[in-house]
């Protein structure tokens, strides 16, 4: 660790010279904005692959019956579709904004610990080669949902799990150095002048995301470990003939997963708080409620997580205090969503594509919010439990939750990255392909849920056939409108129309404030806060 | 404070928390153990119980709870397994012994292991064992079988809106964990 706090402070000297030449630019970098950018598009070659899968599943679900792969495939298509859709792509997306944002916003030189910064992001690609090579192995690959519910996962697993352990392993390490790298960053190196009440909200709603990960990554890595010692070390945490329990894995792993479902949304929220203030030129409604409100959400979500949980045969009281605990976190929530819409109220609002996709943020959000509070209430819960409808809405709080807001971040920081602006019509039309697309792949999931479809099947009863129907057409078309997004972003950096500094008129705040692209060293002198 | 000494600082203090969390996610499981013991959730059974206290026990003579018991084998499991009384009428207070039969079908060596629950779940901590054989692994010769005895006593403090409590009874093949893989201790025994 020395040496990476040496390399900063006698940095001085590689300060004043631009980035390295060819490959070893990329591979030793110390920069974050390098390293952003590589986070950046790795998540997005991530979000491709999950993609895919995610088309191969709604392939084989167009029509009932089984037409193009076997059920095994198909069960690993669901578990790999979720795990890399989680840990590759919205994970590290927001890792990669951090790392680009965190420094110019607080108005720091560079990231705190940039030596381990680059280790963090090179661990991944590593972790994700051996989780998708156990596809081609004998056995096939993870076979037992992303929540890898034990004994699934261990007594009854392919012997490829061992890789799924050991990648799960190097994503929690790489995501917990990371967290400790932003937290020192926003702890130790604002601006002279920047309290922590004058933060922008993505700086703080990724503080409160760090200290999540810090506490539960570890939990996600024991409770893997604990996987590996029941499968190789003959230990019986989770067999129950050895004295072990299976429940208790489930409450191991959702004690880690609930707030895990967090990490993935407050930056999103962060984002979104950004970018509503500048298109309705008035500044942020309720800041200091906004913070106290996610600071909430984030303590709230480790004593709800049991409401995955609420068939596995929990005793009444446990029943009431999880439904009513989860109940309580609609209440910040709503705090922040009344904030956005108040902070929109009478301002003087322009639609760019940022600000679409933070107002279809707000609206989706709010929909995949409220499933969730009816799948909160605990004897309802019975009846919708591993339906469709649990489907539904998690992608209604992801897809327009988290990844709606990576979109509207990588169109809001875009021109200040690349000093050049993508094409609107563009960008517009990207945003109306992905509204329609992603309601209509996910919307009848709600109605296929009601009605009793389970999830995780690759074949159904003939009544949910339309609905089905309906949702691969939308899915494909939510897909495809990702390949145009691509383009979009090539075409901008490549022949976009230079940025101007403050790029956007209703923007505030210190990275506006730097020259567009952002130069490759920026606040080398800390600026002064006022 | 030099940059360097705050960040030092910071990380060691991260550094202490990721590996206190960790540690934390292995705390869980005896927790989880010492939750489930105390609340008797899960219709976990205890342990052992003293035998003198069973016997100290005052018998509870205006009331009788029926107790019911269930044997089912665990997936692959070739054991011919049952109770000899599928229920028994007992006064709370009372020592009972019942019988249970397990028959080894197969041409080998076998070690099986069952694991209790009890329902309702609230009648756990109520329900006290001084002999089972669910506290041993059971083994098995080719073709053999055995009585394994079971001697309880339900406690007078049992609530009076709990008149039937169930016993289940899951058994595992524990085999392979306790004699290597099962078909080198086929070779083995056919060697013999």
């Amino acid at each position: 660790m020395s040496a990476v706090i040496d390399n900063h402070t006698n940095g001085d000297d590689h300060e004043h010279h631009g980035p390295a030449k060819g490959i070893a630019r990329w591979l030793f970098t110390t920069n974050h904005k390098d390293i952003g950018s590589m986070y950046l598009w790795f998540s997005f070659a991530m979000f491709l692959l999950g993609g895919c899968m995610a088309l191969t599943i709604r392939a084989e679900l167009f029509q009932p019956g089984l037409q193009l792969i076997e059920p095994e495939f198909f069960n690993q298509m669901t578990t790999l579709h979720g795990l890399i859709m989680v840990f590759g792509a919205v994970m590290p997306a927001f890792v990669g904004l951090a790392n680009w944002m965190i420094p110019m916003m607080v108005g720091a030189p560079d990231m705190a610990l940039p030596r381990m910064n680059n280790w963090s992001f090179w661990i991944l690609p590593f972790a994700f080669t051996l989780l998708v090579s156990t596809l081609f192995m004998e056995g096939g690959g993870p076979n037992f949902g992303w929540t890898f519910y034990a004994p699934l996962s261990t007594t009854y697993a392919p012997d490829t799990v061992t890789y799924f352990i050991f990648g799960v392993h190097m994503m929690g390490i790489s995501s917990i150095m990371g967290a400790i790298n932003v937290i020192a960053t926003i702890l130790n190196m604002r601006a002279p002048g920047m309290t922590l009440m004058k933060m922008p909200l993505f700086v703080w709603t990724w503080l409160i995301t760090a200290f999540l990960l810090i506490a539960v990554m570890p939990v996600l890595a024991g409770v893997v470990t604990m996987m590996l010692m029941d499968i190789h070390f003959g230990t019986s945490f989770f067999n129950a003939a050895g004295g072990g329990d299976p429940v208790l894995f489930q409450h191991v792993f959702w004690f880690f997963g609930h707030p895990e479902v967090y990490i993935m949304i407050l930056p999103a929220f962060g984002v979104v708080s950004q970018i509503i203030p500048t298109f309705a030129r008035k500044k942020l409604f309720g800041y200091h409620s906004m913070v106290y409100a996610v600071a909430s959400i984030a303590i709230l979500s480790f004593i709800v997580w049991a409401h995955h949980m609420f068939t596995v045969g929990m005793p009444l009281a446990g029943e009431l205090f999880f439904m009513y605990a989860t109940m309580l976190i609609a209440v910040p929530t709503g705090v922040k969503v009344f904030n956005w819409i108040t902070t929109m109220f009478r301002g003087s609002l322009t639609f760019e594509t940022p600000m679409l996709f933070s107002i279809a943020f707000v609206v989706l959000f709010t929909i995949g919010g409220f499933s969730g509070l009816m799948l909160a209430i605990a004897p309802a819960d019975f009846q919708y439990h591993d339906t469709y409808f649990v489907v539904a809405h998690f992608h209604y709080v992801l897809v327009p939750g988290a990844i709606f807001g990576i979109f509207a971040a990588v169109y809001y920081w875009l021109p200040k990255w690349s000093g050049r602006m993508y094409n609107e019509t563009l960008g517009k039309l990207h945003f109306w392909l992905s509204f329609v697309g992603m309601n209509l792949a996910f919307f009848p999931m709600h109605f296929l849920g009601l009605a009793g479809m389970p999830r995780r099947i690759p074949d159904y009863a003939l009544q949910f056939a339309d609905f089905n129907a309906i949702s691969t057409v939308g899915a494909f078309m939510f897909g495809a409108t990702q390949l145009f997004f691509l383009y979009i972003i090539i075409n901008a950096i490549r022949k976009g129309k230079p940025a101007t500094d403050q790029v956007w008129e209703g923007a505030e705040g210190l990275e506006w404030t730097i020259p567009s692209p952002a130069p490759y060293h920026t606040f080398s002198t800390p600026p002064e806060v006022k | 404070m030099s940059k360097a000494k705050q960040h030092k600082r910071t990380v060691t203090k991260s550094i202490v928390a990721v590996v206190a969390m960790f540690g934390f996610g292995f705390a869980l499981v005896p927790l989880y153990d010492v939750f489930c013991d105390i609340t008797g959730l899960n219709g976990k059974t205890r342990g052992v119980y003293d035998q003198g206290l069973a016997e100290k026990q005052q018998v509870d003579e205006s009331r009788r709870v029926r107790v019911q018991f269930v044997t089912q084998n665990n997936e692959s499991m070739p054991w011919e397994f049952k109770p000899v009384e599928y229920e028994v009428r007992v006064h709370p207070g009372e020592l009972i012994e019942v019988n249970f039969f397990a028959r080894n079908p197969t041409g080998r060596k076998m070690v099986a292991q069952a694991v209790p629950s009890l329902s309702p779940s609230e009648g756990a901590e109520y329900f006290h064992k001084t002999e089972c054989f669910c506290f041993n692994q059971q083994t098995l010769a080719a073709h053999e079988e055995v009585l394994m005895p079971l001697r309880f006593v339900v406690d007078a403090a049992l609530p009076e809106h709990l008149t039937t409590l169930t016993l289940s009874y899951t058994l595992f093949d524990q085999t392979e964990a306790m004699l290597g893989d099962t078909v080198a201790n086929d070779i083995k025994q056919v060697a013999l």
